[in-house]
């Protein structure tokens, strides 16, 4: 906006401190953007898990009872709640991010990708839980 | 036999350039009915109350896209947009967002327009046909592939809801880039390659974030961020492409 500076019409340039607040469809955004952090730090904390696993059991005890710790166990309600949010607001974004899908010759509407997107997290975590709790 | 007359105050966001060092907010008290528009309430200030009040319309039925504002904080046509959604309360209208104010509720949009230009925003004929060879045929499913992105009518609404935009206007923005896709995809066109360096640059699609507010806002139904997005995919295989088999003359 530099070259308007000097101009004799004198345009004037509003500043974009603040945006995200002004517009709750922005904080929404924020949030899923924001709640992709706590899904890279869940996976560092896995990460740490089987680093502990390779060096030793004692090691890996020592993980085990980390997690254990009541603080623990509300950072993971906390970070569970973020991983629900994000799932949803991706399945949510996801009909506008790709090309358009057709079913006998009809485009698959918004809402049933969103809806399909969401069903098969759910699935997903559900096998996932079932076969850890059959190893266990 | 007349019903009490409804009172709405309308709060205008002005700025003359003259005389003002920044915008400030005005409020008109505007009487309306059931059937009035937010531009037939500024029209009725410009008439009545306030001839100093600049804002730019013309057709008053939602298709030349001349009288976008911020109403309330959304980016709307005010053609399209009723005084009667607000009432008992009031509304407050400012210029579209992420644009250097004209004056009062005119923005500056030479920044928009030439992007518009930059993009060949027309058929670049693939095989050029002579008279005699008949019409540029095209079925309807090819048609489906671009139509619903040729309803923007360049309102730039999906810019002032576009905060990559508003934070770096370097960026190419979604209305000029689902025009962009409009041409690309249109089965008759054979413009690509010309489009595709104005695409694969990070001012092309790569500054888009998939906010997503873009599509939720266009009057007109099109989805620009979904142009955008398709667009990213895109570019991905065209840099792949030009790995393995460099475009003459290309970056």
């Amino acid at each position: 906006m530099s070259d308007m500076q000097h101009d004799a019409r004198r345009p004037y340039v509003r500043p974009m401190t603040g945006w995200w607040r002004k517009n709750p469809y922005f904080v929404c955004y924020m949030l899923r953007e924001g709640t992709a952090l706590v899904v890279a730090a869940y996976a560092m904390v896995l990460l740490t898990g089987l680093l502990c696993l390779a060096t030793s059991e004692a090691a890996f005890n020592g993980w085990l009872a980390v997690l254990r710790h009541p603080f623990s166990i509300a950072l993971h309600l906390l970070a569970l709640a973020a991983m629900v949010y994000h799932t949803w607001s991706w399945f949510d974004i996801m009909p506008k991010t790709m090309p358009p899908v057709y079913a006998g010759g009809k485009r698959v509407p918004r809402h049933v990708i969103t809806r399909a997107g969401i069903v098969t997290a759910i699935v997903v975590t559900l096998l996932i839980l079932l076969l850890t709790w059959s190893l266990t | 036999m007349s019903e009490q007359q409804r009172m709405i105050d309308i709060e205008v966001l002005r700025y003359r350039p003259e005389e003002d060092a920044e915008p400030f907010f005005q409020t008109y008290t505007v009487p309306f009915t059931d059937d009035m528009s937010v531009l037939q309430g500024l029209q009725y200030i410009k008439d009545e109350l306030d001839s100093t009040l600049s804002y730019r319309w013309s057709c008053r039925m939602a298709i030349c896209g001349s009288c976008g504002m911020m109403i309330n904080g959304k980016p709307e046509l005010s053609c399209h947009t009723f005084l009667r959604h607000f009432y008992p309360g009031g509304l407050r209208v400012e210029p579209l967002n992420h644009f250097p104010i004209e004056r009062d509720l005119v923005v500056r949009v030479d920044d928009f327009i030439g992007k518009l230009e930059s993009i060949k925003p027309y058929i670049i004929a693939k095989e050029v046909r002579r008279l005699e060879q008949g019409e540029y045929l095209q079925t309807p499913a090819e048609r489906d592939r671009y139509e619903q992105f040729s309803s923007c009518i360049n309102c730039m609404l999906c810019y002032a809801a576009c905060p990559q935009y508003g934070l770096d206007n370097k960026f190419m923005g979604p209305g000029v880039l689902a025009l962009l896709h409009r041409y690309n995809a249109d089965s008759r066109d054979g413009g690509q390659a010309q489009r595709m360096e104005l695409v694969n640059a990070e001012e092309g699609v790569w500054n888009c974030t998939a906010v997503g507010y873009c599509s939720e806002v266009c009057p007109k139904g099109v989805d620009p961020a979904n142009a955008v997005n398709i667009n990213k995919i895109n570019s991905a295989k065209d840099y792949f492409i030009n790995l393995v088999r460099p475009r003459e003359g290309g970056k």
